[in-house]
Order: C-alpha cells, then structure tokens, then sequence
C-alpha cells in the first residue's frame, strides 16, 4: 500500500533511506555472522571490520576516536548507560545529579528512578525559551555532584542549549556532562574537540537510518561501570549480540545527512512558521526563535485542542504531533510547554511539527492551508474562541 | 486510514451535530477547563409547559471523544423531558457511539456533565430545585463517581481508589490510593479539584495521594 502521507513528526521517528536499507542488506543475507566469531571463521572478520567501520564513520561526525563509541539500542539505552553507568561508578563521590526541567523521557525517567534510590536530584529551571540559566547550573553543583546531563536540542521545542557553556561550567568544577542529544544529532554538529563534553547521546531513527540502534560517545577515561551484564562485547560496556546491519545502517544514515540538506530542512521549517504566524491568529511559536534545531517548529493554535487537530489533520492525509495531553496515553500535558512557563491550555494547543529530507515545499503549503481551515472550524465551535 | 475510534465517533467528530451556542437559553451548563484539557458548554432551550428539550446546542474545547460524545448526547437528548434527559448516562452514549478507547473516558464523560448542568442550571432558575444540600461524605462521593479512573475506565469510586474523605468546617481532604507520581496522579488530582472545588459550602479541597 502506497503511502501518502505527508509526514511531520520526524522527531518521532524517519523513513528510512533507501540508500541505507540497501548498504545493510548484505549484513543480513550475506555476512551475517557475529564479530565475535572474528578468529573462528571468515565471515566472523568481515563482520568485525563492519562494525568497526561503523563505529569510525559515527566517531568522525563528533570527532571523536572509535573507541569512544559504544553501540546501543538507542536514545533510551545510551542515556540510561550514562547516568546509570557514570553515578554507579562514582557513588563513592556523591549522590548529586542535576538534570534539567525539560529532558526527554529517558533522562527524566531515569533521574526519577535514582532518586527513588536516594540519590538527591536538581531538576533546574529554564526560560521562557526553553534555554537554561547557565549560572544557576553553577551555583547548584556541588561537591557531591556526580554528573550534569542537560540535552542539546529539546525534543518538543527544538531549542538548543548553550553546550559550550554548559560544558566549561562542567569541566571548571570538575563534573562530568551527559548530554541527550538526539534531537540535534548530524543537524547541529557538535566537535567533541572543542566542546568538553563526556557522554553523549545520539540514535539512528531521527536522520532515517534503522530503528533500534544508537550509541553512546564516552570520551576516554571517563568512569563508567556497565549497567547490563552478558558477555563481553562493546569493549565489555554493553553486552548483547552486535546488532551489525542496523550499525552499517546507522552509519550509512550518518553519511548521508549533508549541510545542504540542513539548510534546506530549515528553509522549509522557517515557510512554515513563517505562513502560519501571518496568517493566522493567536499563535505562539513555542521555543527559541534564535537557539532551535533546523527541522523543528512547535507553535501553539490557542482555543483549539490539540489532538482534535491533529485527528482532523490525520483525515487529510498529514502527521504531526501535539503536547495536548488527550494526545498522550498519560493524559499529562507536555511537561516541556509547562516547563517554560506555559499554562495547560498552551500544552492542549500546541502541535509540533518535525521535517526531514522528504519534506517537500508543496506539503509544506498544503498543510498550511489545512491547518488554516482546521484551526478556523474547531474555533468556531470552541467556547473559549470569542467570535470576532 | 486507521484510527482509534468506531467509524460512528469519527462522524460525529467531523460533523458534529447540534453544535453552537443559543443566545439567551433557558438553561447552560459548562464542564471542565482548559486546564483539564477539556471543556464543554451545553445550552437548553425547553417547553415550560411539557419540560421537554426542545432545543440543544453544545461548544467543545476538547478532544475526538468530548467533541463525539457531546454530539451523540445532544441528539439523544432532543425532544426528550429534562428527568427523561437527566438519566442519559455515559455508559448509554458510549454505546451509542460504539465504544470509546478506555484511556479516553475522562474526556467524554465531561459531555454528560455539561449536559446534567443545564438541566440543573434549567431547574434553579425555575424553581424545580429543593434547597441547598449541606456537603456531606455521600455529596462528595457522588460528585467523584464522575472522575475516570483511565486504569480502568470506570470512575474513581466504583474502582477503589478513594480511600478516605474527611469534611471540617469547609474543608475537604480525600485520600487516593496511588503514588504521587503516577502517571494519572495529576490528572485525577484536577479532576477531582475540578468536581468538588465548585460545592457551594466548600472552601478548600486537598487531594492526598499514598507515598
């Protein structure tokens, strides 16, 4: 079944390319042995030197050495293995973490998960725009703080964090720095040279590689115990059968994001923030205007909720995601809209919009328009919406 | 396309009957509040002499459910008398509509509400209500049969989750068998400030969640 769908919610997860879905298949049918068969059998080596391979082509986008690359099952594994990994192993230091207000799940559940264990958590604010107060970070580390792990791009409002900051504010009080960033990842590079950052997250499914994988980048030296036991495999960090086709895949999706691509993906996101703010009325555009991502606009629609949107969306054929609570099956509103200071209502409201390579200009138009007419009938019937 | 809704929800989503406002009503009821995510108005237009609805319109800031369910309540309440009117319930319209997703029953069963307060708002002007009742533990209760419990899709009493209500001088304290930081804790929380805060004799109301 063809699908026409115009798809907004990249965040959420991409089409995979079919660049990548080819460069893999060989690692299925063909070599498709373990690496850990390296001095068994042959194909036991081919596999090995993909992977290793892989792990190259992903260390170079953060200019990092492969050995600072630990291949995992995602966002939510490699933030886990980092805050898990990193405070089991420095629990003889402190029980301190400071987390920011709006992390994704991964970070936030996790942080909850040790504070049941006792760890003492700060979960910091940030403005309006969503950035974080660089000198409340260093005023809240203490001697007991054992990590920082504050994101780089904001999964629901695309804004960015100041990580060279964030990360010399770290580095000067001798605190490691996690940073989720799966929302930036290939979109805003980040040079592991030039920013001291220890540990950062990145997955495969937000630039159109394979579900399933991502990896932590753990810079040398730094103190981490494993936090799954098995065998011995990712340098004894992460144990498990390497998943090689979806690391060729992974790598493969990292090489084929280019600046142009970028520039094109924000040309596009900044049309649609454009038309919709000009024409039409009572919206916010959620986030910093100056400090996003490229491929993402959160605007809120006031007086209209938002999963009724995004159904009727749906109907005509465009996917998009919104913090309305009745959109989640927690039935919260967005804690990232609440966290910058947004009421419920501005939650309910707000629909995200996330684009990639497949985005096209006509799409772009056409949901406008459909947003447009949408926005008009369900405001029509809103007993919020004073008629005008 | 695939969506979470019956075929019925969806039409009545997309084309929602009975919807807008009646200026000057005999009767209207408004449910919930932007911040609970859902929020309903239902205005009654009713014969004095027979007490039949003879006109209903509804607005909805709110989701596919509240919107479908607000539809499907308007019909079945047109031409009916307010007492014929007052005993539709939500499990009646659910069915009426097919079925609605579980996770979904807080948002639908605030239509129902929306409706029973114009019929009430109807009655008061008119001199069809008794006097004020005093705020007991049986108040309380009864107004807490209308918070969901999205766990099961059944409200909060019939589940169990309510495991004290305390009533002192205007004060309400009501204890909830769930941790704070359960996913639906404070959803509930806001619907149940929500049901009770608006008691006429009640000025303070504290949801208690276990540790």
């Amino acid at each position: 079944m063809e699908d026409k769908t115009a798809y907004f919610d990249n965040s959420a997860s991409t089409r995979l390319d079919e660049r990548v879905f080819e460069a893999m298949k060989p690692y299925y049918f063909d070599t498709y042995a373990v690496a850990t068969s390296e001095f068994a059998y042959s194909m036991g080596i081919d596999a090995k030197e993909a992977l290793e391979e892989a792990r190259s082509t992903i260390a170079d986008s953060l200019n990092a050495s492969p050995g600072e690359i630990v291949f995992t099952s995602g966002s939510t594994e490699s933030s886990n293995m980092a805050i898990k990994g990193v405070t089991s192993a420095l629990k003889k230091k402190g029980k301190h973490l400071i987390v920011s207000k709006i992390e994704d799940f991964p970070v936030l559940n996790t942080a909850k998960a040790l504070e049941k264990q006792g760890f003492e958590i700060d979960f910091i604010e940030v403005d309006g725009s969503g950035r974080l107060n660089t000198e409340q970070l260093a005023e809240t580390i203490t001697d007991e703080t054992v990590l920082v792990s504050i994101q780089h791009a904001n999964q629901e409002i695309g804004t960015l964090q100041d990580l060279e900051s964030i990360s010399s504010i770290c580095k000067e009080k001798g605190v490691l720095l996690h940073t989720d960033a799966t929302h930036s990842f290939t979109r805003v590079p980040i040079d592991v040279q030039k920013i001291p950052v220890d540990l950062i997250t990145i997955a495969s499914h937000t630039i159109h590689g394979p579900r399933g994988i991502g990896s932590l980048y753990i810079r040398k030296d730094t103190p981490i115990n494993k936090w799954m036991d098995g065998g011995f495999q990712e340098f004894n960090l992460r144990a498990g059968l390497e998943n090689i086709p979806a690391s060729v895949g992974f790598a493969k999706a990292v090489e084929l994001v280019t600046e142009e691509e970028n520039r094109q993906i924000k040309a596009l996101r900044d049309h649609l923030i454009e038309r919709i703010s000009s024409e039409i009325t009572d919206v916010i555009l959620n986030g910093s205007k100056e400090h996003r991502s490229p491929h993402n606009a959160n605007i809120t629609f006031h007086y209209v909720e938002g999963e009724s949107l995004t159904l009727h969306l749906d109907m005509r054929g465009f996917a998009v995601s919104t913090g309305s609570a009745c959109f989640s099956r927690s039935l919260e509103a967005s804690h990232v809209i609440l966290g910058i200071g947004g009421d419920h209502e501005r939650a309910h409201g707000s629909l995200r919009f996330t684009f990639s390579r497949y985005n096209t200009l006509e799409e772009t138009d056409a949901i406008v328009d459909a947003i447009k007419e949408i926005v008009a009938q369900l405001r029509e019937i809103s007993p919020l919406y004073e008629k005008k | 396309m695939k969506f979470p809704y019956s075929e019925k929800v969806l039409d009545h989503f997309k084309n929602p009957r009975n919807v807008g406002k009646i200026e000057n009503p005999d009767g209207k009821g408004l449910e919930g509040s932007p911040a609970c995510g859902d929020m309903v108005a239902v205005y009654l237009n009713v014969n004095p002499e027979t007490l039949v609805i003879e006109d209903i319109r509804f607005e909805s800031y709110g989701c596919a459910s509240n919107i479908a369910t607000a539809s499907i309540i308007t019909e079945m309440a047109k031409g009916k008398t307010l007492d014929e009117a007052k005993n539709i319930s939500w499990k009646q319209a659910t069915e009426e509509l097919g079925g609605l997703p579980t996770v979904k029953a807080h948002c639908s069963v605030l239509a129902v509400e929306g409706l029973r307060a114009a019929i009430r708002d109807y009655e008061e002007k008119h001199g069809l209500v008794s006097e004020k009742e005093t705020t007991t533990e049986e108040v309380v209760r009864r107004r807490l049969k209308h918070v969901m419990n999205p766990m099961a899709g059944l409200d909060i009493i019939r589940t169990e989750l309510v495991t004290k209500i305390e009533i002192n001088e205007g004060s309400v304290r009501i204890l909830i068998d769930l941790p704070s930081d359960h996913q639906f804790a404070s959803a509930i929380k806001e619907d149940i400030l929500e049901k009770v805060k608006s008691l006429w004799d009640i000025e303070e109301v504290n949801v208690v969640f276990t540790e």
